[in-house]
């Protein structure tokens, strides 16, 4: 471009992304006309036809053909906006992205203390927004199972983000350690603090289990060896009538102590020890702050896993297992401590989980929670620990939120319910993630160690499926 | 070979003596295709030994059937005195091979620092500072660069790495697979200068699988030519530039 010559007007961006040529609207209209006619095609089937009863309870089609009019003419339009866009965004030059603000990683340097922060005195919000110990009840449970799916999210991190391993039956595990502690504390008498680390140690030596037999596979493979895996230990469950009475779940269990103190009304129960009025919802707190804490603890130990020669050989075998092997890493045993760490930490959640419900049943362990704890790390962005909390947060607590969206009553009458568009709204994001961040929320992966200044690269400029 | 008098000193003084490595017989098959067809080869200690040959000659494959992946079905492959044609890959790494694979199989998304870090594992890290000053001395663009990305590196720059990460562990043998494969020849020449420094400084022995025949064979003590599967020739280096064969299918208008 001619910019420094006096005579050349200067270009403005404004005149460069200005009207588009009439090549450019032919093509669009052209595209629009395409994707209307298959809308056309497409809605033939699904929408021009509904069949409806008359008197006579006999079936007749009802024609539609003025909602197939506007889902054409919608397709069309959207279409033809969408390539004249993509025309102008191609006909202007080419932008330098601008790297990263330096309020951006400002902001997220303070993310991690104020979400921290938010976690530790989470219990006393809740109370003081709801005005009362027994009005964030609600709250305080919901605290609880985001952070349980933060642990979960966390534990499977391990496996999938950090090694690698695509593992579509974490939930195994979580069932593993719950009916640990049901089994062990109902049959034994044994205490939750005793139980907890028992349930962790069964977790994992099933993780060495599941890991033996696909050490040599990967990606889909493994993904299905795993998904088969979660199965195999829910059916166990449901028809080992004699060990875990079946469908029926075991009941009862034990509640947790604090330390030994029971949350109860009694004499020598929490409250009066402390001298304080009984509330039921001390439970609650105490069931709070252990899984904060039960959480804290799988995040500080992957964070220092990382910078070990452990964690680091698990990334390097996500990245490539041949050269793993030349540099004289044992990927076997690479491989199943991953798997083994991985399942302590689904162990540890399943424990907490069984001494929360008080009960446990095969249902709690279906593949939706696999799936659902999966989609946390893929969503969160793999590998990374502050990510896969904001997906927790957001994957478990807005279809809580869409329970509470009562004025959408109003809006679209009193039948209406929000939350039975949970799976339609939860694909849509989805969908959406995959376009406009593939890699995740937070999508880079941090270096276990940077010698004197960091140097942010974006992962966008590591080749896809390589890095 | 026919005359020992023509071998260069290091081969020379080791005629005698053992080879560090030797491959006896090894056949290598992929299901029922025979990609090795019995293969014999020596490295003794303090040489830089060389194998060229065309494309889908084997090269790779020997290499790779070295540190017994794949595996071989005939033949055996001693180091150092010891059988490692059943041993694991990772066990064969750690007797003190370190291989820089076709490819360069760096770990994309760890940087520099990590990769060089993972090059050290099999050692315990008291050298490691001392080491990584070592390979930064050797490619200084590694240097500016540990903080980056393996994958946003340029390809002369990953095979900087891949070369450094596999002197991170201090081998005794160094094996390379085309450290020169799309590489401009100004750095293939850095690179070439960088191996001949590491055996003449600190004795390293190498075994280097080429497709660039010309300056590989400057650079090597002794050369093989290997074709579909089978070493057809061996000699000295210079022998083997001379040889009208090897002119005639490794050199003619090649890269001078």
């Amino acid at each position: 471009m001619a910019l420094n010559t006096p005579h050349a007007p200067a270009i403005t961006a404004a005149e460069v992304t200005a009207p588009a040529t009439g090549a450019q609207i032919a093509a669009a209209l052209r595209e629009a006309g395409i994707a209307a006619l298959l809308t056309l095609g497409l809605s033939i089937p699904i929408l021009a036809f509904k069949t409806e009863q008359d008197q006579a309870n006999a079936l007749y089609l009802q024609p539609r053909w003025g909602m197939v009019a506007a889902a054409c003419a919608l397709i069309f339009a959207l279409r033809f906006a969408l390539c004249l866009r993509a025309a102008r965004r191609a006909a202007a030059p080419a932008r330098p992205k601008a790297p990263a603000s330096p309020a951006l990683q400002k902001l997220f340097g303070i993310a991690v203390p104020l979400f921290l922060g938010v976690a530790v005195t989470y219990p006393m919000l809740a109370t003081l927004a709801s005005g009362g110990l027994g009005g964030a009840r609600y709250w305080i449970d919901l605290g609880i199972l985001i952070l349980t799916y933060v642990m979960l999210g966390w534990g499977l991190n391990i496996v999938v983000g950090l090694a690698g391993l695509l593992d579509l039956g974490y939930v195994a595990f979580y069932a593993v350690g719950a009916y640990s502690y049901a089994l062990l504390s109902t049959t034994f008498g044994w205490s939750f603090w005793l139980c907890l680390p028992l349930a962790g140690i069964l977790a994992a030596f099933w993780g060495i289990i599941l890991g033996f037999p696909v050490l040599r596979l990967r990606g889909d493979y493994l993904a299905i060896v795993t998904l088969a895996f979660g199965e195999i230990i829910r059916l166990v469950l449901i028809n080992w009538v004699d060990l875990t009475n079946g469908g029926a779940g075991i009941s009862s269990i034990p509640r947790v102590t604090f330390f030994g103190v029971p949350f109860d009304s009694s004499e020598d129960g929490f409250a009066s020890l402390f001298g304080i009025p009984f509330s039921p919802m001390h439970r609650m707190v105490f069931l709070y702050y252990l899984i904060l804490v039960l959480a804290l603890i799988t995040n500080l130990v992957t964070i220092r896993l990382r910078r070990l020669p452990v964690g680091r050989a698990w990334e390097a075998l996500r990245e490539d297992e041949i050269a793993c092997r030349s540099l004289g890493i044992n990927t076997r045993n690479t491989k199943l401590t991953a798997f083994a760490i991985g399942a302590m930490f689904g162990g540890f959640a399943g424990s907490f989980f069984a001494v929360r419900q008080g009960f446990v049943s095969p249902e709690s362990f279906n593949f939706l929670e696999s799936a659902i704890i999966l989609s946390i790390v893929v969503l969160g962005g793999m590998g990374s620990q502050v990510g896969v909390a904001i997906a927790a947060v957001l994957m478990v607590g807005a279809p809580e939120l869409l329970r509470n969206l009562d004025f959408l009553k109003q809006v679209f009458g009193a039948g209406f319910d929000p939350n039975e568009y949970r799976l339609l709204i939860f694909g849509l994001a989805m969908v959406a993630m995959m376009v406009w961040r593939p890699r995740g929320l937070v999508g880079h992966r941090e270096p276990s160690i940077v010698l004197t200044e960091r140097k942010a690269i974006a992962g966008s400029l590591v080749k896809e499926g390589h890095g | 070979m026919s005359d020992a008098a023509t071998m260069p000193a290091p081969a020379q003084a080791t005629a005698g003596r053992t080879p560090l490595l030797s491959v006896r017989g090894v056949k290598t098959y992929y299901g029922n295709i025979i990609a090795l067809k019995g293969v014999d080869l020596d490295v003794h200690e303090g040489e830089i030994v060389t194998m060229i040959g065309a494309n889908g000659a084997g090269k790779s494959t020997l290499m790779m059937t070295i540190f017994g992946n794949p595996r071989c079905r005939q033949g055996t492959i001693t180091y150092g005195g010891r059988d490692i044609t059943q041993m694991p890959t990772h066990e064969i790494a750690r007797l003190g091979i370190a291989q820089s694979p076709e490819g360069r199989r760096i770990f994309p998304r760890m940087t520099v620092f990590e990769n060089l870090q993972m090059g050290a594992s099999i050692k315990d890290f008291t050298h490691f500072d001392e080491d990584l000053e070592r390979v930064c001395t050797m490619f200084p663009r590694l240097k500016e660069r540990l903080n980056q990305r393996g994958g946003t590196l340029s390809g002369g720059e990953q095979q900087m790495l891949a070369i450094a990460r596999a002197l991170m562990s201090r081998p005794r043998l160094l094996l390379l697979d085309e450290p020169s494969l799309g590489l401009a020849p100004l750095v293939v020449k850095q690179i070439f200068n960088v191996i001949r420094e590491l055996n003449e400084r600190d004795g390293m022995t190498v075994f280097l699988v080429e497709q660039n025949a010309y300056h590989a064979l400057k650079l090597a003590h002794r050369g093989y030519v290997m074709v579909t599967g089978s070493i057809t020739l061996q000699g000295t280096g210079k022998e083997l530039l001379e040889n009208p064969q090897v002119r005639a299918a490794y050199l003619e208008g090649g890269a001078h």
